[in-house]
């Protein structure tokens, strides 16, 4: 091998032995007789003549050189890389597949040895015409090599839209089986010879344009120091000592140092152990934050019984719904959807919830193609009217200042001295035990707290 | 926009961080414990190890709470997935897995199911069965795919949806039942390590750190990166919310812990000693977001005044590296998971109890 690039009449060298020698095997693979058997192939709604399969490829590769099925797909890759062979259903993806996918003969216009090299100007035109066609349909990295081109090569920008014009009008006079085959060629032949840009630049490329989008909201914020947040974390910090078990302790005991587990029962979500009375501390941590109320079952069923009085419950019930719908299995979502605007959103619902009519707009066209997140805007509005509105009155409300007056403050209890006095340490029902029939009901499981009581071991 | 090369792009974007960092250094702000100086200072805690788990027979790499206080999750470098009630110590499940370092486990909201997975690049979900016979991995489904090792995994507010992180530099939310990934996030050049969910009120943001030294803050839904941080000096192992949601702590190799408020978009306190030399695998809050304990790689747990920035305890009790540490959910106590095969779960040990127990009939003092 030489390090010249140019053979004796200044043409560039090629590897032009292989080139000729993968030709001859592409033409006997076109035998009449002796070939590949070729056949239509359906392509979205276009039939495609001429087709094969990946594993037709293979099976006549091992046939005709006598090689193994590995050497053969090998081989065979060979073709795809080079562009004499191309897929028909993932383009881009120029890779041989051993089974049923679908392959075309390149046609030998646009073989390596007659057309190579690509040339600029060819390029330019396949772009511009891809461009003309579908406004936008360039993808990022052949948006870069037009803008590129476009730089580079503008004195002879007008030659290149008027060729690109051309060649699309003498196309659209075609057959259109004959059109998308020729625009298959075309494709492959360029993703053959201007292949996308390495992965890694790509990946920086982006990644540099996110950092970007992520930094500039902050240009137009003003910043906050920590002096500014008004001893945030001092207040939550204090506010929450007294419920913070390591710092100060927790009644009756905690139930690692005691064996006693009483203050478990106590705060129980699932209402294993009959609650009689909360503790004053859990009720009045409901206090702190609507997140707190929402996210203790207990305080959750008080609000609820405090709408029902107010006549707004179904805003709660709506919230809880839109959580099903975001946290819930996919493949159950446009069912769920649709229940929910049947229930809170149709007109004349059972449960109609109130939300601004730029929302429900909004809402209701998202519901045409239901998804995960369709219902969030109207979430979000019943959310924050429930925080600024009912919350406020709840904690105000004689419902709650009675449960907090009755709630109760444990008696201490204390670890035994005595080793042989010490509490058995009692093992409990597993969270598996429960919750069977809301696993066929496809509901987002949380903790049990709705499966009702089950009986302590 | 003109024709946007890399290069044009770097320079926008480092031109854009001056910026931001010039507009930040003008507050002169203060740090975290600067503002919490009037306050009492915490004395010296001394801690209690209450339960030691042994029955693993490799290093012990992950641990999650169950929702129900007392039940944990805990995998191992030899696949070995076990469930215990740590309460009564007993186990109650246990799985292999087909493959080794198990790096990430995490118990199901409804504790019904464990995910957990390694160097398989997989993250798959067990329901667990309550009939002693029932082969676990008979019903295991699978359901992220990465392409390299999963470093962590954790269910968000339901047993439908799990949000994993991988070596192969991406985090991902998956939907259980199908398998399908929901959303991809990007942005890590290299390894994420961890990652945990923002307890805000919309719930639709989480934090990753990894071997880039960077801690990235992600919008769930769209997949973008809302806010990032590089201020440790090495990988970063472990990211934990402040309880209100308005901060983050880390834990890196650098054998640092840091504080990172989102609403200040910087780092407003960091927790480190000069005789903590080595890296801190992993921590957590307190209930009331006073203490942060770290787990690190010299076999120790140190526990941080996050306020006031001091150290106020160490624990020796592990006897080789502390690679997991998570409070349990309604802070009664921490576990610890170490490459002594061991787990434990310690909290607070108390000199008033011990006074209260003095009755005078006995000469035995017994500490509680």
């Amino acid at each position: 091998m030489t390090i010249n690039t140019l053979s004796q009449d200044g043409v560039q060298r090629q590897q032009m032995p292989c080139l000729t020698k993968m030709e001859r095997m592409i033409i006997s693979m076109q035998d009449p007789d002796m070939g590949i058997k070729l056949r239509n192939q359906r392509l979205l709604i276009t039939v495609i003549p001429h087709a094969m399969t990946g594993l037709d490829i293979v099976e006549w590769l091992i046939k005709k050189c006598s090689i193994s099925d590995e050497e053969a797909l090998h081989v065979g890759q060979l073709f795809v890389k080079y562009g004499y062979i191309y897929p028909l259903k993932e383009p881009r993806n120029l890779i041989l597949k051993a089974d049923d996918s679908s392959y075309r003969f390149q046609t030998p216009y646009y073989w390596m040895s007659t057309r190579w090299p690509a040339s600029e100007l060819d390029y330019a035109i396949y772009l511009a015409k891809k461009n003309i066609r579908k406004q936008g349909e360039l993808i990022e990295y052949e948006k870069e090599c037009y803008n590129a081109l476009h730089k580079r090569i503008n004195h002879t920008w007008d030659f290149v839209v008027m060729q690109a014009r051309e060649q699309l009008r003498a196309s659209k006079q075609r057959r259109k089986g004959d059109r998308i085959v020729l625009e298959c060629q075309e494709q492959a032949y360029w993703l053959v010879n201007r292949p996308p840009v390495s992965p890694e630049h790509y990946k920086l490329t982006t990644l540099t344009k996110n950092t970007i989008a992520m930094l500039t909201p902050w240009c137009s914020l003003k910043y906050i120091g920590v002096s500014n947040l008004n001893g945030s974390y001092v207040k939550y910090c204090e506010q929450y000592q007294p419920h913070d078990p390591i710092m100060q302790g927790c009644l009756p005991s905690n139930p690692w140092i005691t064996d006693d587990i009483m203050f478990w029962n106590m705060n129980s979500e699932t209402y294993m152990f009959i609650v009689a009375l909360p503790t004053k501390l859990r009720v009045e941590r409901w206090s702190f934050s609507f997140m707190e109320l929402l996210n203790d079952q207990m305080g959750r069923k008080e609000f609820l019984t405090y709408l029902e009085k107010e006549f707004s419950a179904e805003n709660l019930c709506f919230w809880q719904a839109c959580e099903d719908v975001r946290h819930g299995e996919t493949a159950k979502i446009p069912e769920k959807v649709d229940e929910v605007y049947k229930q809170f959103l149709a007109p004349g619902a059972s449960r109609w919830v109130n939300i601004d009519s730029k929302t429900m707009e909004k809402t209701l066209e998202g519901l045409k193609r239901p998804h995960r997140f369709v219902l969030d805007d109207a979430q979000m509005h019943i959310y924050f009217l429930m925080k600024k509105d009912s919350y406020p009155r709840y904690l105000k409300s004689e419902l709650y200042k009675n449960l907090l007056a009755r709630a109760i403050v444990p008696q201490e209890t204390k670890k035994s001295v005595f080793p042989f006095m010490r509490r058995q340490r009692h093992s409990s029902p597993s969270p598996a035990l429960a919750t069977q029939t809301a696993e066929d009901d496809g509901k987002a499981k949380y903790s049990n707290s709705n499966s009702g009581t089950a009986s302590r071991l | 926009r003109p024709s946007d090369t890399l290069t044009t792009l770097k320079t926008e974007s480092e031109t854009l961080k001056t910026k931001l960092e010039e507009e930040r250094a003008k507050l002169h702000d203060v740090e975290l414990h600067q503002v919490a100086e009037k306050i009492e200072a915490l004395g010296q805690f001394v801690m209690k190890t209450r339960r030691t788990l042994k029955g693993h027979g490799n290093k012990v790499l992950c641990m999650d709470w169950c929702k129900d206080k007392r039940r944990i999750v805990s995998s191992s470098q030899d696949g070995k997935v076990i469930v215990w009630d740590a309460f009564t110590t007993n186990k109650e499940h246990a799985v292999t897995m087909p493959c080794t370092w198990v790096m990430a486990c995490a118990y199901a909201p409804s504790g019904c199911a464990v995910a957990c997975g390694g160097l398989d690049n997989k993250c798959s979900v067990y329901p667990l069965s309550l009939d002693k016979n029932e082969n676990l991995a008979a019903k295991k489904k699978s359901v992220a795919m990465h392409t390299n090792y999963l470093s962590a995994c954790c269910f968000t507010n339901s047993d439908m949806q799990i949000l994993t992180s991988s070596g192969d530099g991406t985090c991902a939310l998956w939907d259980v039942e199908s398998g399908q990934m929901l959303q991809s996030f990007h942005g890590h050049a290299a390894d994420v390590l961890c990652l945990d969910l923002a307890p805000s009120e919309t719930g639709n943001t989480f934090v990753s750190g990894g071997c880039d030294k960077k801690a990235c803050v992600w919008d769930m839904r769209t997949g973008q990166c809302i806010q990032s941080f590089e201020t440790h000096e090495s990988d970063i192992n472990s990211v934990r919310y402040y309880p209100s949601g308005d901060a983050f702590a880390s834990g890196s190799d650098d054998a640092t812990c840091r504080l990172y408020d989102l609403r200040a978009d910087r780092e407003v306190a960091i927790y480190s000693k000069e005789s903590i030399i080595f890296g801190t695998s992993s921590v957590d809050f307190s209930l009331s977001g006073r203490l942060l304990f770290g787990g690190y790689n010299d076999y120790t747990i140190n526990v941080w005044d996050v306020l006031k920035g001091t150290r106020v305890s160490i624990l020796f009790g592990h006897e080789n590296r502390v690679s997991t540490l998570r409070v349990s959910p309604d802070g009664t106590a921490f576990c610890s998971g170490s490459w002594d095969h061991t787990l434990r779960v310690t909290n607070r040990f108390s000199y008033a109890r011990l006074l209260v127990n003095w009755s005078g009939s006995h000469s035995v003092i017994t500490p509680l």
